[in-house]
């Protein structure tokens, strides 16, 4: 073991102290010497009748820098396959049971959750919201699931639990190979964006929702037969 | 003081505390959370600097809901791999930097 105390010597901590306010001080004046500008929010605002949606943060996510949101997806599924891969040792099933309050309160909540997620991922094409708060809201459900419940989500197998968590990736990746049969790698056949997008947002909602709870808990799924 | 630059001087202060403790702490999720700490300095900052001239810039909204994505993603496996050291050398930390190293990990 390690000494009680967390932290480095005095002379370290000092020149840290330097670096860190010097880096502080450099940020803050860089941004009080930005000059005023509207960015790129004309260009966004131009091209919005061709995106297919009428929220503008959804238009540059799902369309105009369509790549960004891609590699988002395939990052949270490499970091999900990248703990999966550690095996960490399954949480102790059963060692505080949770009250029967607990569980009936979920039961009744996880259903609002999912229509809740629904309608966020709807709301996405014109206000606030979107696959990420959806997922958010999803994978929220499967936190209190594995709090109340204390073992592996729902009656599915690992290998359908596995696909579903690829299905984000694979739907938004099937996407954007067949838009490059007519064009650019993500550019979506004029008319036909708003539907696309929805289709890939609806994908990655679940494969969000899974993800989030999956890292959550921390283990791999396991097959029927080898649950407690 | 226009609140905008409020917020974006606050942004800035945030990724110097954040850093400093990247630095100076050894314990592995007092890292991590400097990390976080670190990134939503960079989130604040580039929320505050969408709006300079009219309505916000959505493209810095877009880049900081991609980045809160790969920050949850980064966080949670740099906790599986705290969890996994700790397993494996039977503390979260990093040994001191003075030790001969032979109770931290990696030796």
């Amino acid at each position: 073991m390690s000494s009680p105390e967390d932290n480095a010597p005095v002379l370290l901590r000092g020149i840290a102290a330097l670096l860190a306010a010097a880096l502080g001080v450099a940020i803050a004046g860089a941004l009080t010497a930005l000059p005023p500008s509207s960015g790129l929010r004309d260009a966004v605002t131009g091209q919005m009748p061709a995106s297919g949606v009428a929220h503008p943060v959804t238009a540059v996510l799902l369309n105009f820098r369509g790549y960004d949101t891609l590699l988002e997806v395939a990052v949270l599924l490499l970091a999900l396959i990248a703990t999966w891969s550690l095996r960490l040792a399954r949480p102790p099933a059963g060692r505080d049971r949770p009250g029967l309050v607990l569980q009936a309160l979920v039961r009744l909540l996880v259903p609002l959750f999912i229509v809740l997620a629904g309608y966020l991922l709807w709301l996405g094409a014109h206000a606030p919201g979107g696959a990420f708060q959806a997922g958010a809201l999803l994978a929220g459900a499967g936190v209190l699931l594995t709090l109340a419940e204390g073992r592996p989500l729902g009656p599915l197998a690992p290998a359908a639990l596995r696909g579903l968590a690829v299905l984000g990736v694979a739907v938004f990746l099937a996407v954007a190979l067949l838009a490059l049969g007519g064009g650019r790698l993500l550019e979506y056949p004029r008319g036909q964006a708003g539907l696309l997008i929805l289709l890939i947002e609806a994908a990655s909602t679940v494969s969000i929702g899974l993800a989030l709870a999956y890292l959550f808990r921390g283990d791999e799924p396991v097959p029927p037969e080898r649950r407690p | 003081m226009s609140p905008l630059l409020t917020y974006g001087i606050a942004g800035a202060g945030l990724i110097a505390i954040g850093l400093y403790a990247l630095i100076v702490r050894r314990h592995l999720l007092r890292k991590i959370i400097a990390l976080n700490v670190i990134g939503n300095g960079v989130f604040l900052t580039l929320v505050a600097a969408a709006p300079r001239l009219g309505a916000p810039d959505p493209v810095p909204h877009a880049m900081v809901l991609t980045g809160i994505v790969v920050a949850v993603s980064a966080t949670a496996f740099a906790l599986a791999l705290a969890v996994r050291v700790r397993d494996a050398t039977g503390a979260a930390a990093l040994p001191p930097p003075d030790g001969d190293g032979a109770s931290g990990p990696g030796h």
